[in-house]
């Protein structure tokens, strides 16, 4: 079948707009969330943070110093015996109150994500804020069973954790941080991204509001110098950090020798690959979403495709009908499939890799012609065909919606192509066969790997990645281990 | 007239086969009286390059057999060292002041490590691994799956149960190993090669090198085709080396501090929660519909 992507006119089938009119109030100054206040940042520095789809204003955000930096983690270490000797059961309460009242203030978080953040309305309603209170409830629910996860062992808090999370999913970032840290009896300080802090200070005030011990979570905003000064501070037990590559490495310097737990979650370039034999509109539904779902801001993205070379041309066609069907803009209208890009220092990044893209001889297809706003960081979801394996656009992490299409033409050189990464977060495969798909299940060096789907998260799934994409597990039962030291049973010495 | 005896010429072990150190150098060990009994090989960095090489060959074919072939072939390694008990508990007293029953102590509980571990290779997956209820319909479960080339640095004693208890650990989930032995007591390394040779373990599996464990940190912290390090009792100024170097590209770093009683404790030592170091957790989705 054929698909005559010309077809249609735009215009025919317009949508009315949809937006989300319920007001959030924003503080217009927010400061720092250590020892169970709201305090003003001792460093008297303050940065804004902006709407990346209008480019207004939102609030001014305390930059957390040494003195601030400081404070939080003597407040985390005085709030530490406490907590740590808390019956599990009770500590499970504590979480399970939170999660309760992320699901009572869903509307205004979701709001309030896709204002600071730019992704759409639909995706922070539907995924961001269920999938953070779902953890939350998740974890709570291990606080008072943390020994039945650890064979042959007794299990105790690491102590003082220091947390690090990226833009892309801040709040649900603050939830797989927070929550498995918390469970297990440590206490924490959190340093959101610079620019997207505004629904982690609002989980501040639901911490507040249940009750939690003062100390326990404590929330210091910042940029990436705040995140050093936290992550090299001698009062810290742990480190998890979730963001780049670059920095994962210099906190994997950083805390050599000093004994400091470290997990990271750093980047990915997934490969998803289509077998001839997949449901292949299933499979190009699962590109979309593999790439441009949150702009393509995601680690796991499935940002190379790797297309059996003979069903290429029907794919590409397939693809470009359904890109031009996406709707990018107002984030808070709720037909947006792609809002804004986070910043303009990021919009540059993804511009620049198209360029390189362009300039390195791989073809684009800017098939998406929607008009786009005037004002705020957008930019077309878009494919390149006749990449090279040695195309920078094939190698490097863009986090934006660029998809990078190359052909294999055996499963072989499927796994081959896949596996040529220094990254090896997560990886599709699509194809109708079982036996096919356990077997480049097991070969993919990828510690995620979705079948016949993409980018599906649930806090009882362990996430976290192979090689260069760092290590340690955020979900599931795998979850609680970079947040628990084990005291093993000692049996009988042969 | 004595007969005169036929010294052994000690040696490496590489890719399955005993080559001198490729640099030529040796090292006298001495025995408590201070008479040289033997000349070990000093490995250099190119013999690690070289068994590094050889490990990464053969990780394919190791981490692809099933856990029943390996454990037969760990368990088969338990009963080449038990039947050289004696060889053994010799080589670990040349260089140490310890009585007979110590060594021989030490001996079988080498031999009794290698059983735990054979008998972990189809096991260790059950225990750390799981299938995951996650809400939606799917069907999801996380899977242990070994790294690659692990190198093992060997505490310097107990020379033998500490070298094949880092040896054990990442080589029972189908890691290959690069072992670097206690250079301090290195008797118990330099034969320990022959009890792999002759175990069914395929070549470069296990790779074995003697000499000056300081010479090699650094370069086996920054090595790009080792996956994982096993670090056991080093320094805390070498703790900093491996753990710095190992970023740059993202090494999996297991330090572990024990003493001699420690080692012997397989609770401590030959526990899931040691192999677990040495896996990556892999999780996999599928939707379930009819």
């Amino acid at each position: 079948m054929s698909i005559d992507t010309q077809q249609e006119t735009p215009g025919e089938w317009e949508y009315s707009p949809a937006p989300e009119r319920t007001q959030v109030s924003i503080e217009p100054k927010n400061k720092l969330f250590i020892g169970g206040k709201f305090v003003s940042p001792k460093s008297r520095s303050w940065f804004v943070t902006l709407n990346p789809a209008t480019e207004e204003k939102l609030a001014d955000i305390a930059c957390g110093g040494k003195a601030d930096v400081n404070a939080a983690v003597l407040a985390a270490k005085k709030a530490l015996p406490k907590w740590s000797k808390l019956d599990g059961s009770v500590r499970a309460k504590y979480l399970y109150r939170i999660a309760r009242r992320i699901q009572e203030r869903a509307r205004e978080f979701a709001i309030l994500e896709t204002m600071d953040g730019g992704k759409p309305i639909k995706e922070s309603r539907d995924i961001d804020i269920p999938l953070a209170a779902q953890h939350f409830f998740y974890y709570a629910g291990w606080a008072d069973k943390l020994e039945y996860a650890f064979a042959g062992c007794t299990v105790s808090p690491v102590g003082v954790c220091a947390q690090i999370i990226p833009w892309n999913f801040p709040l649900l970032m603050a939830a797989w941080k927070l929550a498995p840290a918390l469970a297990c009896g440590n206490t924490c300080i959190l340093k959101p991204a610079e620019t997207t802090s505004l629904t982690a200070l609002r989980l501040a005030e639901v911490i507040q509001e249940i009750g939690l011990p003062e100390g326990v979570a404590n929330i210091v905003t910042g940029a990436g110098n705040t995140g050093r000064l936290l992550a090299e501070h001698s009062g810290v037990n742990k480190v998890a950090f979730t963001g780049s590559t670059e920095v994962g490495k210099l906190l994997m310097r950083g805390t050599a020798g000093t004994g400091k737990k470290l997990t990271l979650e750093l980047g990915g370039k997934g490969a998803n690959i289509i077998f001839a034999d997949a449901a292949i509109d299933q499979a190009v539904e699962g590109i979309i979403s593999g790439i441009y779902f949150n702009q393509g801001h995601v680690c796991c993205a499935g940002s190379r495709l790797l297309v059996e070379e003979s069903i290429l041309d029907e794919v590409v066609q397939k693809l470009t009908h359904r890109l031009r069907s996406l709707r990018v803009g107002d984030p808070l209208d709720k037909n947006t499939d792609l809002g804004a890009i986070n910043s303009q220092s990021q919009l540059e990044i993804v511009q620049q890799y198209v360029r390189a893209g362009v300039d390195e001889g791989a073809q684009l297809h800017e098939v998406h012609q929607e008009r786009l706003p005037s004002k705020g960081y957008w930019c077309h979801p878009c494919f390149f065909t006749d990449v090279q394996p040695s195309h920078t656009i094939a190698r490097e992490e863009i986090f934006g919606p660029v998809l990078s299409i190359m052909t294999f033409r055996t499963p072989q050189e499927a796994i081959m192509r896949a596996n040529d990464s220094p990254y090896g977060l997560a990886a599709g495969i699509w194809t109708d066969k079982g036996s096919k798909i356990f077997e480049i299940a097991k070969e993919l060096e990828a510690g995620v790997i979705w079948c016949n789907t993409y980018n599906k998260f649930d806090p009882a799934s362990p996430f976290g990645g192979f090689k260069e994409s760092g290590f340690g597990r955020e979900g599931g039962m795998q979850g609680l281990r970079p947040y628990v030291r084990l005291q093993k049973v000692r049996g009988s010495a042969s | 007239m004595a007969r005169l005896t036929v010294p052994k010429t000690y040696k490496l072990y590489i890719n399955g086969k005993f080559p001198r150190t490729e640099s030529g150098r040796s090292i006298a060990v001495e025995n408590l009286r201070g008479e040289t009994v033997a000349h070990i090989c000093h490995g250099s960095r190119k013999d690690f390059r070289d068994a590094v090489e050889a490990a990464d060959k053969a990780f394919t074919s190791w981490s692809g057999i099933s856990g029943y072939l390996r454990g037969q072939i760990i368990y088969r390694m338990a009963e080449m060292l038990e039947s050289r008990c004696e060889e053994f508990a010799s080589a670990i007293q040349v260089t140490q002041s310890m009585t007979a029953n110590s060594a021989r102590k030490e001996v079988d509980a080498s031999v009794d490590r290698l059983v735990r571990f054979a008998g972990w290779t189809d096991k260790y997956q059950q225990v750390i691994g799981c299938a995951n209820p996650v809400a939606g319909s799917y069907y999801n479960f996380t899977i242990p799956q070994p790294q690659g080339v692990v190198v093992a640095i060997a505490p310097k004693t107990p020379s033998l149960l500490g070298l094949i208890s880092c040896i054990g650990a990442p080589l029972c989930s189908g890691n290959t190993i690069v072992a670097i032995g206690s250079d301090l007591h290195p008797m118990s390394t330099a034969i320990f090669g022959e009890v792999c040779q002759t175990s069914d373990v395929p070549s470069g599996v296990i790779n074995l090198i003697t000499g000056l464990q300081q010479e090699l940190i650094e370069h086996i912290a920054t090595h790009r085709q080792v996956t994982g390090i096993y670090a056991a009792n080093i320094s805390q100024k070498n703790r900093i080396l491996i753990e710095e170097g190992a970023a740059d590209s993202v090494k999996r770093v297991h330090c572990v501090t024990a003493d001699d009683d420690a080692w012997y404790d397989n609770s401590q030592m030959a526990s899931p929660w040691e192999v677990e170091p040495f896996v990556e957790m892999k999780t996999i989705w599928h939707p379930s519909a009819c």
